[in-house]
């Protein structure tokens, strides 16, 4: 895990369980991330992708040896805490809140910057996505999927995170939609930002991350880089 | 709902001129500012908080009496309208900053809690707060002073206003003006919006919950405050006031949609008028034209006229119903055969006292267990089992009154009159679920009180009816003893036996998934709505036993303190365990009878147990036992 001792890990899971009520859905997955880079977990629906990212960020019970991001331990973190470390979470069900405005959306998640970066404001945040500078007095609730899910990303950014876990941001949206989506996660990617994406799209994750953790039945069977595992996907035919 | 005290259209003839349709229309917006004040803090607290609180009208009260304490020496500086409103102002301060203390100390401890210990904890506050009041102020009613500048009357086309209820109706758009703005153009008004509609993506945005719920509570009771503090120079604040303006504020927000600021506006404007017209047409019925429009509104919309519906419970909390429900064995068999052998030989040792207190026992303990019976195995909790009790104890009493039945067919009927208000009432309650469901069984008990308070020609009103003995051969105390220990038992065996059939595994996967019900062909809202029929039975049966246990009904056994009664037993016994309800209404009861004559504090007591209950051991006195004997745990009493 030593592989670049200059550029440590913002990212460390390791041991971790994550239980829906009494029932266990996450067994002991562990991996790491690093400033800039990017890490698909991938696998099949009910895989437990989606419930590692909402452990890792505190929205359900969980258990781990450790839980590390920043350089703190977070296990005992409240979310909100977790959040204003730096850690942006964008939910798999986007959850606008419908009855604000885009603006108001925005300012919802909008957390002081940390370090020395530029504060993301609504204005930067229109330039890449066009659509949404269109609508910003609008309900939130009378947008199409895909605008919801550039307002759900957008709203995270306004929290300035250095790194963001992106629940199947793909999902449900169309091919073109898709593709927009794919430039403003590497733009994010090219601001420095660490990113964790929960993705059933392997072409789509392909495109973004270099490293792809794969889950099977809440455990973790491979980690390694997009490409092996692309290739372990072809032979096996 | 209280009629409007300003009575001004029984002064002049009451025909429908143009001036008295335009007082009774001022009155009616009178009466909606009032109601706004109010019932808009109940609907800001609930949106963010999740949490119905009871305690809300305690706050309005404890607003009244902090008014009523600092006007006094406020108007000796200066006799000045300034002065009255600073006092209104600091009264709403000061009831904010309890609203506070209450979310710090209390409710921060109960977010993640089941509905139903949210609401029992809230309520043991209004339990709390009651006695508090009495012992700091006094019993009896203290009249506020009436504001300076605003006595008097103005002249709408001749007829006489209060000037004092033209201030309210200015009071009532100035807060609406306020909120507004806080919500709509303030970054907590934005957090509040975004966190009633969805808390748990507020907090990962890196929004902390603590301190906006803290908000909400201070903007919730300080409202809360300000409707007392605006009420006292028309009524005197008296420690009854809480319950009175509680079920107004409930009735408005659960009309206008639970959390919604405007909609709460646009129901108390509704109400207000309903009470200022509807008092003209029906003058006895203003209680129940008021919960009419609020059981038709959420017939037909369930999340009221401006609420969202009610999310898919996503939060993951322990079941509130029995869980683990195994079928008899052989040892519980033995325990339920050795507990009966000693019930039936005890008017052998005991004295007529302790049959006196048993026969109350058998009643309440089949009571609780037919409610238990609801929200442990249907997960419908019902905030108005008290209406099925009540309305079999009437049924028994009309009976034999009106009738002229003897006690045999009266405690046919009984169960009989149980039953039928159970399938109207439950034929619209089975159709919403959650908090909405709590709230209109609630409301629906609220009608049957209102009808034995209000329909005095049958129900005798007030005073009840009395002279409901026994049968000739019944009338001995070991005799009518063993009657209900008889009838108790058997109505207990009888739900047991439905706990353990088709129709009671069907009920629990209702409960337990209504969705997943659904898909498998079970008729989830068929099945509630015989849950409440099987209950009401049950309820009614042991209401016709109670009246001829006491000889004497009176509405107070149809009130929301005998509702709260019924879950307090639960709550003692343990909600997840079939026999929770029998230990918890003998352990109750009993407590009532030892430590009643002792202290004039009871609620104080009770409201301190049921919060001390659910944040200490919320699995009850039974949840307790198994846990340490767990040999119990399955051989125990099933």
């Amino acid at each position: 895990m030593t592989r670049d001792a200059e550029n440590p890990p913002i990212l460390e899971v390791s041991g971790l369980d994550a239980f829906y009520g009494p029932a266990q859905a996450v067994f002991g997955v562990s991996f790491t991330v690093r400033p800039g880079e990017a890490v698909a977990l991938v696998g099949r629906n009910g895989a437990g992708k989606s419930t590692t990212l909402k452990a890792i960020i505190g929205l359900i019970e969980r258990q781990a040896a450790g839980l590390i991001f920043s350089g703190h331990d977070i296990r005992a973190m409240p979310t909100h805490a977790v959040a204003r470390l730096g850690l942006g979470y964008v939910p798999e069900e986007r959850r606008i809140f419908t009855d604000l405005t885009v603006a108001e959306n925005l300012e919802v998640g909008r957390l002081p910057v940390r370090g020395g970066r530029d504060a993301w404001t609504p204005a930067r945040l229109y330039e890449i996505f066009p659509n949404l500078a269109m609508m910003a007095g609008r309900s939130a609730g009378r947008m199409s999927g895909g605008e919801q899910q550039m307002l759900a990303i957008a709203r995270t950014l306004m929290g300035n995170p250095d790194a963001v876990l992106l629940d199947e941001p793909s999902e449900g949206l169309s091919p073109l939609i898709v593709e927009q989506m794919a430039v403003a996660i590497q733009r994010m990617q090219q601001d420095g930002l660490a990113i964790v994406l929960s993705e059933q799209n392997v072409a789509f994750a392909a495109e973004i991350a270099t490293r792809a953790v794969l889950l099977e039945s809440g455990v973790v069977t491979f980690d390694g880089p997009m490409a092996d595992l692309l290739q372990r996907d072809h032979d096996a035919g | 709902m209280s009629p409007p005290r300003n009575a001004a259209f029984t002064q002049v003839h009451p025909t429908m001129s143009l001036a008295f349709v335009l007082t009774q229309f001022l009155n009616g917006l009178a009466g909606a500012a009032s109601l706004f004040i109010v019932a808009s803090g109940l609907t800001i607290v609930f949106g963010v908080t999740r949490i119905v609180n009871f305690a809300h009208g305690s706050l309005y009260m404890l607003g009244a009496y902090v008014a009523v304490t600092l006007m006094a020496p406020l108007l000796d500086v200066s006799r000045s309208l300034p002065m009255f409103l600073l006092g209104l102002v600091v009264a709403a301060l000061v009831t904010g900053l309890l609203g506070v203390a209450m979310e710090m100390l209390l409710l921060r401890r109960i977010y993640r809690s089941p509905e139903l210990l949210q609401l029992l904890v809230t309520f043991g506050l209004v339990l709390v707060v009651q006695d508090l009041v009495i012992r700091v102020w006094g019993p009896l009613e203290i009249l506020g002073p009436r504001a300076p500048g605003l006595k008097g009357a103005i002249s709408v086309l001749g007829t006489p206003f209060p000037t004092y209820d033209l201030f309210v109706i200015a009071m009532g758009l100035a807060v609406f003006c306020g909120v507004w703005l806080l919500l709509f153009r303030t970054r907590f008004g934005v957090l509040v919006r975004a966190a009633t509609q969805d808390r748990d993506m507020v907090a990962a945005l890196g929004v902390n919950q603590a301190r906006l719920f803290t908000g909400a509570l201070f903007l919730g009771a300080a409202l809360a405050g300000l409707g007392g503090a605006l009420q006292i120079p028309r009524a005197a604040a008296s420690p009854q006031m809480d319950i009175a303006v509680l079920t107004d504020a409930f009735v408005v927000t659960v009309i206008g949609g639970m959390g919604s600021v405007p909609g709460a506006a646009l129901a108390a404007l509704l109400i207000g008028q309903l009470n200022a017209f509807g008092i003209v047409v029906a003058p006895k019925s203003t209680l129940v034209l008021v919960f009419l429009l609020m059981a038709v509104v959420l017939v037909v919309r369930p999340q009221g006229l401006l609420g969202r519906p009610e999310p898919l419970a996503l939060r993951v909390v322990m079941p509130e119903g029995f869980i683990g429900l195994a079928p008899m064995t052989a040892r519980g068999r033995q325990v339920i055969a050795g507990v009966l052998a000693v019930l039936v030989a005890l008017p052998l040792v005991a004295d007529a006292y302790t049959l006196k207190v048993a026969i109350e026992v058998y009643v309440l303990a089949l009571a609780a267990f037919a409610l238990a019976f609801l929200i442990g195995n249907g997960g419908l909790v019902s905030f108005g089992h008290a209406a099925y009790f009540g309305i079999g104890a009437y049924g028994a009493g009309l009976a034999v009154k009106k009738l002229g039945l003897g006690m045999e067919p009266a405690l046919v009927l009984a169960p009989l009159a149980g039953a039928l208000a159970a399938a109207a009432f439950g034929f619209f309650i089975a159709r919403l679920s959650g908090i909405y469901l709590a709230m209109l069984t609630l409301a629906v008990a609220q009608i049957a009180y209102a009808a034995g308070v209000q329909w005095v020609d049958v129900t005798g009103g007030d005073n009840g009816i009395v002279g409901v003995w026994p049968a000739r051969w019944a009338a001995n105390r070991v005799v009518y003893y063993y009657l209900t220990l008889a009838l108790s038992a058997a109505g207990i065996a009888v739900l047991t036996c439905v706990l353990h059939a088709p129709f009671g595994y069907a009920l629990r996967a209702a409960r337990d998934s209504a969705v997943r019900a659904d898909a498998i062909g079970l008729d989830v809202v068929a099945l509630r709505r015989l849950a409440f029929v099987v209950a009401g039975a049950a309820a009614g049966l042991a209401g016709g036993l109670y009246a001829f246990s006491k000889g004497s009904i009176d509405p107070t056994l149809l009130a929301i303190p005998q509702s709260v009664d019924f879950l307090a037993m639960l709550l003692m016994g343990g909600l997840q365990h079939v026999a929770g309800a029998l230990v918890g209404a003998a352990a109750l009861h009993v407590l009532r009878d030892f430590v009643l004559p002792l202290t004039d504090m009871w609620r104080m007591l009770l409201g301190a147990l049921i919060i001390g209950i659910v944040l200490v051991a919320p699995q009850g006195i039974v949840g307790g036992v198994l846990r340490w004997a767990p040999r119990f745990a399955r051989g125990g009493p099933s």
